[in-house]
């Protein structure tokens, strides 16, 4: 899986959990909770999303991992190996 | 159970949009069952049918805009006959949708001539042009000898959200503006006509969070709990203890609720709030009520909350999630008594034992409705909640 493959992957995920978030116009520093206005359930939704999706747990204590997408990007590739 | 009818989805609701149908002619239903989607001001909300039955006929059709106890559809049950009194193909003037340009209304139930504000209008544009604040008297009709149909009404809305020229191109009003004053109406009403009284508590919420740490670690994410469910389950177990936080004030009284549908106020994206009811919380498990909270949230996004949800509920907890302010004193939706505001969890300094040290502390504040509930009542629940929220159940 590319990191393109992923980013895709993960704005449509993201999307599905907030609606309303146009893919197109989301910056990859763009951080999920300050500026897309993600609340803890929306987090754990995606979370949930990628795990079904990916098959990649993300613990708790990692979810600063994924706070922007360009983060999330890169540690998710890391985690896929 | 015969006619079908539009629901009150609460006591600001004075007329929903029919835009979908969930069953067809023929079609046999259960007690509970979804039949239609009707738009609110709340939203786009799922309304049940409260008998079995065999549907008849649909009366309401897609798009019509109806006032509250409109005919919407004819259930009847097995052996049972049609009301005598059912329209055949007259439906009052107050749910002719935009058509009503076209069709005069009928002859029985005739065009409200002008009353106190000069306006005759018909009941379904009465209602609207109330909801959206317009002024009758401003508006010209193009119904029969000029009255103002429901259609009229829109129209003015729209040229009215539309001015020619906006100073800085970009104020429009958004989708949410038609919930923003259903909001504006109830908060009003709730300040005006209930005496509010707050009580306050900073608890030491570490051993939750270390807990729910702890088992979420070891869960796949389809099956971690938030502290929200936690508060939740604390909020109807102590509403238990103590009832007489639990009910409506109907009446000049108050009447105690037999379960505890907890109203959770749900913050949408792109503004706005909703408050559906999760039901007889009081009897789940932290896992059912995590269940359930998802659920809901999912739905309120998705604008598919159900109309009993939306009436149902009997006590309100309002919780700020993972972050942002301490505190927050909350505003009671009647006619409920209390609603539980919860601010987001702090780490600050706290006395353990003899010493001080780092704690997760969240501030809890009830809005109680004085003429039901008196302090001493609310320092009980305050406590029980405490109690509860501490409770080494799972997990």
């Amino acid at each position: 899986m590319t990191k393109d493959d992923i980013r895709d992957c993960f704005l449509e995920e993201l999307v599905k959990v907030a609606p309303d978030i146009d893919p197109e116009t989301v910056q990859p520093d763009a951080h999920l909770q300050d500026d897309l206005g993600l609340d803890s359930m929306d987090i754990l939704n995606l979370v949930t999303a990628l795990h079904a999706r990916l098959g990649i747990d993300i613990p708790e204590k990692s979810y600063p991992e994924i706070a922007t997408p360009a983060r999330a990007v890169d540690w998710i590739a890391l985690t896929l190996g | 159970m015969g006619l079908f009818t539009m629901p009150s989805l609460g006591a600001d609701m004075e007329a929903g949009q029919l835009v979908e149908w969930l069953v067809a002619p023929g079609d046999v239903v259960r007690r509970g069952d979804v039949v239609a989607v009707v738009e609110t001001q709340k939203g786009a909300i799922e309304v049940e049918t409260f008998e079995a039955g065999t549907v008849q006929r649909l009366i309401a059709t897609i798009g019509q805009d109806l006032p509250v106890g409109a005919p919407m559809a004819l259930i009847l049950a097995e052996d049972e006959a049609a009301p005598p009194d059912l329209p055949a193909a007259a439906l009052p003037a107050a749910t002719l949708d935009n058509d009503a340009k076209q069709a005069p209304p009928p002859a029985d139930l005739p065009v409200r001539k002008a009353g106190a504000d000069g306006a005759a209008a018909s009941p379904a544009a009465r209602a609207r042009a109330h909801a959206l604040g317009i002024d009758l008297s401003q508006i010209t009709g193009q119904g029969p000898d000029g009255a103002i149909l429901l259609a009229d009404v829109e129209a003015s809305a729209l040229s009215a959200t539309k001015p020619a020229k906006t100073p800085r191109g970009d104020i429009r009003p958004g989708p949410g503006t038609e919930m923003r004053r259903a909001i504006a109406a109830a908060m009003t009403r709730s300040k005006q006509t209930i005496p509010h009284v707050y009580l306050s508590q900073t608890i030491d919420i570490q051993d939750v969070m270390d807990r729910l740490n702890g088992w979420n670690a070891q869960r796949p994410p389809a099956e971690r709990i938030l502290p929200g469910a936690v508060f939740l389950r604390a909020t109807a177990r102590a509403a238990v203890d103590v009832p007489q936080i639990n009910g409506h004030w109907v009446d000049d009284g108050f009447a105690p609720a037999q379960t505890v549908n907890l109203g959770v106020a749900i913050a949408l994206r792109g503004g706005g709030l909703v408050a559906p009811a999760m039901m007889s919380v009081e009897t789940l498990t932290l896992p059912q009520v995590m269940a359930g909270m998802r659920d809901l949230v999912t739905r309120a996004r998705a604008g598919r909350l159900r109309a009993s949800e939306m009436t149902k509920g009997t006590l309100t907890l309002s919780s700020l999630g993972e972050t942002g302010a301490e505190a927050m004193t909350g505003v009671i939706f009647p006619p409920q008594v209390a609603l539980v505001g919860i601010g987001a969890p702090h780490v600050r300094p706290w006395v353990v034992g003899r010493t001080v040290k780092p704690r997760v502390l969240i501030t809890l504040t009830v809005s109680a409705d004085h003429r039901a509930l008196d302090g001493r009542l609310v320092s009980r629940f305050i406590a029980a909640f405490e109690t509860h929220l501490h409770s080494p159940e799972e997990p």
